[in-house]
C-alpha cells in the first residue's frame, strides 16, 4: 500500500508543480468569498501533496527499517519465531529460558567489567590527548590526523590487524616484550588479561573521533578566562581544573553518556579477536544476542535479550541525564 | 592583546621561560614520535607485513624491513582469492547506498524543512526519536523485517537493497540536512518562485548548488558508514558471492595465507585512508556538526 500511495502522488508533481508556483504570488490573501476560500484550500491540499511527495520515500522506509521494527521487537520477545512456521505467542517463557541460561549473567557481567574498563581508558586518553594537543603551536595537523587514523580503517581490519599482533608466536608484541627482556603475555588467551586486551584494541580505534569533539570544543573556550584566571595567580593546573574542565563539563557528560551506551553494544571485538573466550571470559550482551538469532536462529529469545539490553540502556540514559542535571 | 585568539591553558610568557620552552620542545618530540608509533606504525607494519615472505611472517623475531619483496600477495588476494570481486561488492553498495540516502533524505529534508506540510513536525519527531534508540536492540526485528518485507513480502536477503533501504533510513542525514535547509533564506526561494520555478527547482537549482558543504559531510558518512560496516553484511548477506569485502575478510581469515590476508587488509583500507586524507576537514566539520551543535 505503502509503495503504490507514494507512485500516485509523486507522478503530478511534475505537472502540478508549476501551476501552484505560477498561482501563488499572484494571490496575497484569500477573500472572504467562498470561492476564493475554495481555491485557498485547493492551494493547501495541493501543496501539501507535493510536500508529500518529496517525503514519501523516507516515510516509506523509515515506516519498514525503523519504525515498524521498534514496534516489531515489542512483540517479538513474547513469541516464539522460526522460518519454518508463524510466529506464535509463548507469554514469558522467552524471558524465563533467558535468565535460566547460566551465560546470561556472565554476559552482563563482562560487558559492565567492558564497559568499565572502556571509562578508564577511553575516557582519559582522548580528554588528555586533546587538552596536550591543544597546547602545540605546530604539528597539531598532523597529530590529529594520526589519532584519527585508525577510525577511518574498517573495523574487521583493525581487529584481523591486532589478532595478529596478540598472536602468541609471532606477535609483535610479544617480539617487543622479548626484545626488552619482558615476559611474554597470554593477550588473548589469559581469562583475566583478554578483556583488557579487547578494551586496547577499542580504545586505538575509536578516541580519535572523541579526540576531535574535544579539540573542538577546546578551541572555542574564550581566551580571555585564561588570562583573568592568571591574573588572579592560579597555577596550570589551577586553570586546567577551574577554567577548561567546567568550560567542557556540557561535551564532557554527552560524551561520557554516548560512550557507555556504545562500549555497552561492544560486539565485533569479542567476535574476530576472542569468539567469547577463554572460558566465556568475553562474552558480551550482543555477542550472545547474535549467537541466539543467528547461530541457534532463536529470535524470540534474542528479542529477550533485546528488550533487556534496550530496558538497561534507557533506565541509564534516564538516571545519568537527571544525576547530572540536579547537579547542574 | 593580539594574540587573545590563539591563548590557550597554558601562557605564551610561561611558554617563553627557559624551563617553559625545555618542556614545550620535549613533550612535542615524545608526543609527535608516540602518536606515530601508536597510530601511524600499525598501518606500515600492515603493508609491509603483505610484501614479506610467508617464512619471514612466521619468523618469532620479526623485522622492520621485509627482507624480501614478494608484492605478489596483493595480486593474488586480489586475483586468485577474488577479494578484487568483493572489493567490487562494497563499492557498489557503498555508492548505491550513498544515493539512495541522498535522494530520498535531500527530499525529505527540504519537504519538512522548506514545504513544511501538515504533521510535518510530528514525522521529524518520530525520525528523529529513533536516534536514541540503541541500534544493535532492533537488530532482530530489522533483520526479520528485511528477510519478509511487511505488506509486499518481498526478501530482500542476499540483495543490495537490504543493505541501501535500511541505510537511508538515516535520521541523522535528515537531521544535518534539515538544519542547513532550515538557514537558506525564504526570500531566496520566493524570488525563484516568482521567477516560475517550481519545488523541483528551487530544489536543484536553488537549495543544492547552496548546501555543497553539507551535501559533502552526508556522502562522506554515507559511503564511509557502508564500506566499514561488518555486522548487517555478515547476516543479511549469507551468499559468499555477494559479500563486501569486510565480511570475506573475517571468513577467508581462518584459510588464507597471512601474507595475502594482510594485503586484503590493505585492500579494504586504502580507498577510506584515501577518502579521509581528501576530505579531512569535512569529516572533521561533520563529526562537530553531530555533537557540538546538537
Amino acid at each position: 500500500m505503502a509503495t503504490t500511495d507514494m507512485k500516485t502522488t509523486v507522478r503530478p508533481e511534475g505537472a502540478g508543480a508549476p501551476a501552484a508556483s505560477s498561482g501563488r504570488p499572484k494571490e496575497p490573501k484569500p477573500a472572504g468569498t467562498p470561492k476564493a476560500a475554495r481555491s485557498h484550500l485547493a492551494r493547501r491540499i495541493r501543496e501539501n501533496l507535493i510536500a508529500y511527495a518529496f517525503l514519501g520515500a523516507g516515510l516509506v522506509v523509515f515506516a519498514a527499517f525503523s519504525w515498524y521494527p521498534i514496534v516489531r521487537g515489542w512483540l517479538l520477545g513474547f513469541q516464539q519465531v522460526t522460518f519454518a512456521q508463524p510466529a506464535q505467542w509463548v507469554g514469558l517463557d522467552n524471558f524465563r529460558r533467558l535468565f535460566d541460561d547460566p551465560l546470561f549473567v556472565t554476559a552482563w557481567q563482562n560487558t559492565a567489567w567492558f564497559t568499565a574498563l572502556a571509562l578508564v581508558f577511553g575516557f582519559a586518553a582522548p580528554l588528555a590527548t586533546a587538552v596536550v594537543l591543544n597546547e602545540f603551536r605546530s604539528a597539531r595537523g598532523y597529530l590529529r590526523m594520526t589519532v584519527y587514523l585508525p577510525v577511518m580503517l574498517p573495523p574487521i581490519v583493525t581487529m584481523l590487524l591486532w589478532r595478529w599482533f596478540y598472536d602468541p608466536g609471532p606477535g609483535l608484541f610479544n617480539s617487543a616484550l622479548e626484545a626488552l627482556h619482558l615476559p611474554a603475555q597470554q593477550w588473548l588467551e589469559s581469562e583475566n588479561l583478554a578483556m583488557v586486551s579487547l578494551v586496547l584494541v577499542s580504545t586505538w580505534a575509536n578516541m580519535g573521533t572523541t579526540t576531535l569533539i574535544y579539540l573542538a570544543a577546546l578551541g572555542g573556550i574564550p581566551g580571555q578566562l585564561y588570562e583573568a584566571a592568571e591574573l588572579d595567580g592560579a597555577s596550570i593546573r589551577q586553570r586546567l581544573w577551574h577554567v577548561t574542565l567546567p568550560q567542557m563539563r556540557f561535551i564532557l557528560m554527552i560524551t561520557l553518556l554516548l560512550q557507555v551506551l556504545g562500549t555497552m553494544q561492544v560486539f565485533i571485538e569479542p567476535y574476530i579477536l576472542t569468539g567469547g573466550g577463554p572460558n566465556d571470559a568475553t562474552v558480551t550482551v550482543l555477542l550472545l544476542l547474535f549467537r541466539y538469532a543467528f547461530v541457534y536462529s532463536d529470535f524470540g529469545l534474542a528479542s529477550a535479550m533485546s528488550m533487556v539490553l534496550f530496558v538497561v540502556l534507557g533506565l541509564f540514559s534516564l538516571v545519568y541525564l537527571r544525576l547530572t542535571r540536579s547537579k547542574g | 592583546m593580539s594574540d587573545t585568539a590563539e591563548r590557550t591553558l597554558i601562557a605564551p610568557s610561561e611558554l617563553n621561560r627557559r624551563t617553559g620552552k625545555f618542556l614545550y620542545r620535549f613533550v612535542l618530540t615524545t608526543t609527535l614520535i608516540g602518536f606515530t608509533v601508536v597510530f601511524v606504525f600499525p598501518l606500515y607494519w600492515m603493508a609491509s607485513g603483505a610484501l614479506k615472505s610467508s617464512r619471514e611472517l612466521a619468523d618469532p623475531s620479526p623485522t622492520l624491513f621485509p627482507g624480501s619483496f614478494h608484492p605478489e600477495a596483493y595480486t593474488e588476494a586480489w586475483t586468485n582469492t577474488g577479494l578484487g570481486k568483493h572489493f567490487l561488492n562494497t563499492l557498489i553498495l557503498a555508492l548505491g547506498a550513498w544515493l539512495i540516502q541522498l535522494i530520498i533524505d535531500v527530499a525529505a529534508a527540504y519537504a519538512l524543512s522548506k514545504l513544511r506540510p501538515v504533521l510535518g513536525n510530528i514525522v521529524l519527531g518520530m525520525m528523529l526519536a529513533t536516534l536514541m534508540l540503541p541500534v544493535s536492540a532492533l537488530l532482530v526485528p530489522t533483520y526479520l523485517t528485511v528477510t519478509d518485507v511487511p505488506l509486499i513480502h518481498l526478501n530482500l536477503i542476499n540483495t543490495p537493497w537490504a543493505i541501501w533501504l535500511p541505510a537511508a533510513a538515516n535520521a541523522f542525514n535528515i537531521f544535518i540536512l534539515k538544519r542547513f535547509f532550515d538557514q537558506i533564506p525564504q526570500e531566496l526561494m520566493d524570488s525563484a518562485r516568482i521567477d516560475g520555478a517550481g519545488p523541483v527547482r528551487v530544489l536543484v537549482s536553488v537549495i543544492l548548488p547552496l548546501s555543497r558543504p553539507v551535501l559533502a559531510v552526508v556522502s562522506i558518512f554515507a559511503v564511509v558508514g557502508v564500506w566499514k560496516d561488518f555486522l548487517w553484511p555478515l547476516i543479511v548477506l549469507p551468499d559468499p558471492a555477494k559479500q563486501p569485502i569486510t565480511v570475506a575478510l573475517s571468513r577467508l581469515s581462518e584459510f588464507l595465507p597471512a601474507n595475502q590476508l594482510l594485503a586484503g587488509m590493505v585492500i579494504a583500507s586504502i580507498p577510506l585512508l584515501v577518502l579521509f586524507l581528501i576530505f579531512q576537514r569535512h569529516i572533521i566539520a561533520g563529526l562537530t556538526a553531530g555533537s557540538l551543535k546538537g
